[in-house]
């Protein structure tokens, strides 16, 4: 298929409609409004398709909870205050194990912040956000294209696994235009939904559906719990994706994750000019977050240090530490808020550190 | 013999766990029947509270869903857009629907979203014990309002079923009670007229049905039962508040 120039807050639900999505509910915020317009537009002239635009965050992610309870691949978006509002869906949603998929389109905060790029909500998309012990599986695209391709894995991903996955992207990634293509996407065996609510017959030999994450019993709740962790397990040795870029004998290795780590790759061309060679670590999945991708290159001899960039105080930065575990110097640059850094800047910062 | 009364298969064999004098097990007994009345047991889908009726999914032996603290009619929505065909009811309790679920069931209302809503208003939180509720009455002692709900404090209770029949998308709205057995039989008839409103698109219905809380009122079973009759039906005066399903 030819390429078509989109803006990714276009082709984002546009790949979601390819990969199956017929549901949409959602609630409007700035930067991520194309999406549902976009939903609005297309699903009602879709076959068995439905956007509803509810009363608030809170009615669209409970709408989406009731969707994926029936059986339907569902999707909602918004953006970083709108996703706080969701967060008691989702972790109904996890405890009661559905499938589904929520964009965060990252804007500045805390509180009501700015509209501007951000990627501020990364310990609420990876550490659960809500109450409870649970994770999302988090994806993060550096560009239009990738979001298009992680649109089709997200949802595989929710219906395998039986989890929400979370499509998490700066508003740059939403509001940039780029060339993109709708391609074939390989299939992935998919699980039945047995455990659908669609009605029960008591003749039919199939058991009564309920959709639920109320374990009274202490025992009960554990075993939910355990069963949520080994799925997290399988999840964590089974789906890491990782983009590695001139790491091969790098000096210093760059953490960082979506439109960031693109600027990061000019930053490495310009210490490359500086007869310096820094290489880039690029999570796609924040969670689960690539440790041992990310130990293998640091291990080179080569490599003396890493440093975290992102539009945050360093929450990624928590988890390279984490990872890396005092084997080598880690560091941090970048701002929390909305301040995007310019490949210069992290150049420069790369070099006057190595002097020191 | 002949068969007088026998149990709805719509109801499971699960001892119930309510309290002697509750009203919850009437009014699920009810629901069931009219499922089984109607032959929709195969296509009815039960969204659950956050409340005493927790448990409901125990008690109806149709496929249900536990939704969040208030947030059954979105959840509802959710079900019903993906398979119109199925027949989604609410059960929700006051705390649930009128206080943190206000928004929700008003917009389901407001959408004519083509589900049902059985709301049992009890005037207190009884599952978490007795707390004030939006419903509770005027001068009435819970464990938040132990010198009695003061309306320069708090307001006076909500009255739901006159809010919603304000709504255009609400077709079809009654208020009923459980104290006595004429009231029983009319309650039955309203929730059964609510879930074929759904059954003939007509759009969104709700029975309000006041029901008793012995163990949080602090009365025994009769005693709840005359202090309905007694306080909640002049303040909240039962009959249709509105029904368009014939036009």
């Amino acid at each position: 298929m030819a390429k078509k120039l989109m803006k990714g807050s276009e082709a984002i639900p546009e790949a979601a409609i390819q990969a199956g999505c017929r549901f949409f509910f959602g609630y409007p915020i700035t930067p991520q409004n194309d999406i549902p317009e976009y939903m609005s537009a297309r699903l009602p002239k879709i076959e068995g398709g439905c956007f509803l635009q509810a009363e608030s965050e809170v009615a669209a992610i409970n709408m989406v909870y009731g969707a994926a309870a029936a059986g339907a691949r569902v999707m909602t978006s918004s953006s970083s205050p709108g996703v706080s509002l969701k967060q008691e869906g989702i972790s109904y949603i996890a405890g009661a194990e559905l499938p589904c998929v929520i964009c965060n389109m990252m804007r500045g905060g805390p509180g009501l912040g700015s509209i501007q790029p951000s990627q501020g909500d990364y310990f609420q998309a990876t550490k659960g956000g809500g109450h409870g012990d649970y994770h999302l599986i988090v994806l993060a695209p550096s560009s239009v294209q990738e979001a298009v391709d992680l649109m089709h894995t997200a949802f595989d991903l929710a219906d395998i696994y039986r989890t929400p996955v979370m499509l998490l992207a700066d508003g740059i990634i939403g509001q940039m235009m780029e060339p993109v293509e709708f391609h074939e996407h390989e299939k992935r065996e998919l699980p039945e939904k047995p455990w659908a609510v669609t009605g029960y017959d008591p003749k039919s030999g199939r058991k009564r559906s309920i959709v639920n994450s109320l374990y009274i019993e202490v025992d009960e709740l554990q075993e939910m719990n355990d069963r949520l962790q080994a799925r997290y397990k399988e999840i964590q040795e089974k789906e890491v994706m990782v983009e590695k870029y001139n790491t091969e004998g790098a000096e210093v290795i760059i953490c960082a994750y979506g439109t960031v780590a693109r600027i990061c790759k000019s930053a490495i061309a310009i210490c490359a000019e500086k007869g310096v060679k820094v290489g880039l670590i690029r999570p796609i999945t924040l969670w689960p977050f690539p440790e041992k991708e990310l130990n293998e290159v640091m291990a080179q001899d080569s490599v003396k240090r890493e440093l975290t960039v992102e539009i945050s105080a360093g929450q990624m930065h928590e988890d390279v530490r984490l990872a890396i575990n005092g084997a080598k110097p880690t560091d941090f640059y970048g701002k929390p808020g909305s301040y995007t850094p310019t490949a210069e800047e992290i150049a420069e910062y790369i070099l006057k550190t190595r002097e020191a | 013999m002949s068969v007088v009364f026998k149990k709805t298969p719509v109801l499971t064999d699960t001892i119930m766990h309510y309290c002697p004098g509750c009203g919850h097990g009437i009014v699920h007994r009810l629901v069931a029947e009219v499922i089984e009345e109607l032959g929709i047991q195969d296509r009815t889908i039960g969204f659950v509270p956050v409340g005493c009726a927790v448990f409901g999914y125990k008690y109806f032996d149709i496929d249900c869903v536990e939704a969040a603290h208030g947030r059954a009619p979105a959840a509802a929505t959710g079900c019903k857009r993906v398979n119109p065909h199925n027949v989604v009811f609410t059960y929700q309790g006051d705390g649930d629907l009128a206080s943190i679920g206000a928004a929700e069931i008003v917009h389901a209302a407001h959408r004519g979203e083509k589900i049902t809503t059985i709301f049992i208003n009890n005037a207190i939180y009884g599952m978490t014990g007795g707390q004030m509720a939006p419903t509770t009455l005027v001068g009435q002692k819970t464990t938040t309002s132990p010198y009695g709900r003061d309306p320069e404090h708090c307001g006076k209770p909500i009255r739901i079923a006159e809010m919603i029949a304000t709504i255009e998308g609400a077709a079809y709205v009654e208020r009923v009670s459980v104290d006595s057995t004429p009231n029983i039989r009319k309650a039955k008839a309203a929730i059964k007229k609510a879930f074929q409103c759904q059954l003939d698109g007509k759009g969104f219905a709700l029975v309000e049905v006041l029901s008793s809380c012995p163990t949080n009122w602090g009365k025994s079973p009769s005693e709840a039962m005359d202090w309905i009759k007694s306080d909640m039906i002049p303040y909240y005066p039962l009959g249709v508040k509105k029904d368009i399903t014939n036009e």
